[in-house]
């Protein structure tokens, strides 16, 4: 060996790449699986939608989607439920995590738990659940009627308002928890700063709190969005045929004409759909802000 | 008879007056977390235009008077009077009080000058007068042209001084530091807490800084009110705080020192080994505090006379630490003195000489005698 050599670089290089290569091998069983049942399964749902009835390539199914009435019916509805539970997870978890935000972090995480309670439940039995309270002759109604808040039972199921309220009460816990996350960042000291400095509590609020929460709130509020728009349980349940998502109706395709084309059409329209409102989130919030909390 | 001089009072100078230099009056200021006082009933004048530093330890009550003073806190009881008006009731937003946050506070989703421009803002100023006073605020803390940064683009040192400009940019009645420096290296400390007192002068807002660090507010103040467990122990200028400590806390908090316990001879004069030290009243223990650099080595001629005291020890240790030279001299098997030396020329002449026998010398009026038994 000549007396200039670098001391061990071969062997240190070979160390390193090592371990390099030994903490790649940790995803390989999360990549086999994502390729199993998420890449390959999508890319059959793909080739099946430019299927035609003859098995050659064709248009048909989007093709389909443009002639129907119902189609764009579905679409909107899709769009109206996903929005209008966002904002009423908005509504009702802002300020939720700003309380839970506001206490203890001993007492936050006891009332934090009433809020994961109910997303450790079954999806399926907190929807049947809603659907024997807010029945006709459900527990609401009739305690409503004999309070005399109205007269004759309403109907809060089956419809619209039972699909929201089904929905946003599935969904808070996805708004709070990256909401609440990122308050808990907000140093607290710039409240007192504001307040400092002459603002009001209002003012510092609007100032300062609330522009420095809104990353955790659009976090929250895209995680709610993207899976209202693939929900399939509530509204079929809660909906009781009148609501109809994309996905009840790619379910009711399957069932009702066995049509696997138009089904996939469908699934990759929603897909397509979802992708794109992750882009626009994407560009008017930094997309790594948004999603991992960091600033 | 009082060896020292009286120490010249800080002087308002008229010019200073012309400000909004309030003074602040604190009068029975009570907080009680459960059974523990983080202030017991504490006075506090502070006057118009000076900078007061509140020095106490960790959880002695030093930032809950602060965030008092501030209004982030509500007292049990109390007064607080800025100028005569009493603002014990006002919410923090209207007491127009300046205030610099330990984490500095700076919005990270605005820019420099927005972050100086809040306050004024808030107070209708706006257009050309906003963006000059925003532009004069940052001339004064040396940032020009740093008003299109956002925090982030920012160094420590920066940022405290845009926390500084954003502090006093909308002319508070008085202005708060809460240990302002501590998040900085030793070196940018140290020159802040040349240019924070530069900016005070120029200012002439009153000031009350908060702090753990004894030497930054020896550098720094004006008075010191010195606080232990919720208590204000002393208030006096730096030379008096460090000379006349008012007893064991003060002595052994701000600067270094060895305690050592008097006895009285038989006419009552207090003395240590034998050695004449002082008079003092009846009752109590007293103590003597000496400060290391106050002590020197002496020749093995020298002897106690009038002016200075001479004590006699073995050499246990000298330890070289660069500005100076920390030598530890028993007297006898558990009293130990520090000495410490300058390490210029033949400063140290008993150098290597350990376990030799050496003499060490105070000036009398360097002697520091509190009443109370040893701290330790």
């Amino acid at each position: 060996m000549a007396g200039a050599a670098p001391l061990h670089e071969a062997a240190l290089q070979r160390q390193h790449r090592r371990e390099q290569w030994s903490i790649l091998s940790l995803v390989v069983p999360a990549m086999i699986v994502i390729i199993l049942i998420i890449l390959i399964p999508l890319s059959w749902l793909f080739y099946l939608s430019f299927l035609g009835d003859d098995g050659g390539f064709s248009l048909e199914n989007y093709h389909k989607m443009t002639q129907y009435k119902s189609y764009y019916r579905i679409f909107v509805t899709t769009f109206q439920v996903s929005i209008l539970t966002t904002l009423a997870c908005i509504a009702l978890g802002y300020p939720l995590a700003f309380f839970l935000a506001q206490l203890p972090p001993k007492w936050a995480g006891i009332f934090m738990l009433a809020v994961l309670l109910p997303f450790w439940t079954s999806l399926l039995v907190r929807t049947y659940a809603w659907l024997v309270l807010l029945q006709k002759r459900g527990i609401l109604n009739e305690f409503a009627v004999q309070i005399g808040l109205w007269e004759t039972p309403i109907k809060l199921v089956h419809n619209m308002t039972g699909t929201l309220i089904g929905m946003a009460h599935i969904m808070l816990p996805f708004l709070v928890l990256p909401l609440y996350n990122a308050m808990r960042k907000i140093d607290g000291d710039l409240m007192h700063a504001a307040a400092n400095l002459g603002a009001s509590p209002v003012h510092a609020f609007w100032r300062v709190y609330f522009p420095l929460s809104l990353p955790g709130m659009v976090a929250g509020a895209l995680i709610v969005f993207v899976l209202c728009l693939g929900f399939y349980v509530t509204p079929a349940v809660l909906g009781g045929g009148r609501v109809i998502m994309v996905s009840n109706h790619i379910t009711a395709i399957l069932e009702n004409q066995f049509d696997w084309g138009a089904a996939s059409a469908l699934g990759v329209v929603l897909l397509v759909a979802t992708t794109f409102t992750l882009y626009l989130a994407a560009r008017f919030f930094r997309f790594d802000a948004v999603l991992f909390g960091r600033d | 008879m009082d060896r020292f001089p009286p120490e010249l009072d800080f002087a308002v100078t008229d010019s200073q007056k012309e400000t909004s230099a309030l003074p602040i009056t604190i009068r029975n200021l009570t907080k009680r977390y459960g059974p523990v006082f983080a202030l017991n009933s504490v006075d506090l004048d502070v006057r118009s235009g000076e900078f007061l530093t509140l020095l106490g330890p960790s959880g002695s009550g030093k930032t809950t008077l602060l965030m008092a003073i501030a209004g982030f806190n509500r007292p049990d009881s109390g007064s607080i009077q800025f100028g005569g008006e009493e603002v014990i009731l006002a919410p923090p937003h209207k007491r127009e009080v300046g205030m610099v946050f330990q984490s500095y506070a700076l919005f990270p989703h605005m820019s420099v000058a927005d972050n100086i421009g809040f306050p004024l803002k808030l107070r209708g100023i706006g257009g050309t007068e906003r963006i000059s006073r925003i532009e004069e605020a940052l001339e004064t803390v040396q940032l020009s042209g740093f008003g299109e940064r956002n925090i982030d683009q920012l160094s420590g040192g920066q940022r405290q001084r845009v926390a500084l400009a954003r502090a006093f940019v909308f002319g508070p009645r008085v202005l708060l530091m809460d240990e302002p420096l501590s998040a900085l290296d030793k070196k940018l400390r140290e020159r802040m807490q040349i240019e924070l007192k530069h900016l005070h002068r120029k200012l002439g807002v009153t000031t009350v800084y908060v702090t753990h660090d004894q030497r930054e507010a020896l550098t720094m103040s004006d008075r010191i009110a010195v606080i232990n467990d919720g208590e204000l122990v002393q208030l006096d200028t730096p030379k008096r705080v460090y000379n006349r400590p008012a007893n064991a806390f003060v002595a052994d908090f701000i600067g270094e020192s060895t305690m050592l316990p008097l006895t009285r001879n038989a006419t009552g004069a207090l003395t240590f080994r034998d050695q004449l030290v002082g008079e003092a009243g009846e009752g109590r223990d007293w103590t003597l505090v000496v400060r290391p650099e106050r002590l020197f080595l002496a020749d093995a001629a020298a002897e106690t006379d009038e002016r200075t005291i001479v004590l006699k020890g073995v050499l246990r240790e000298a330890v070289f630490q660069g500005e100076s030279e920390m030598v530890l001299v028993a007297l006898d098997g558990d009293t130990e003195l520090a000495v410490r030396i300058g390490t210029g020329g033949t400063a140290n002449p008993a150098g290597g000489n350990i376990g030799g026998e050496v003499y060490i010398g105070i000036d009398r009026s360097d002697v520091i005698i509190i009443p109370g038994g040893r701290a330790q």
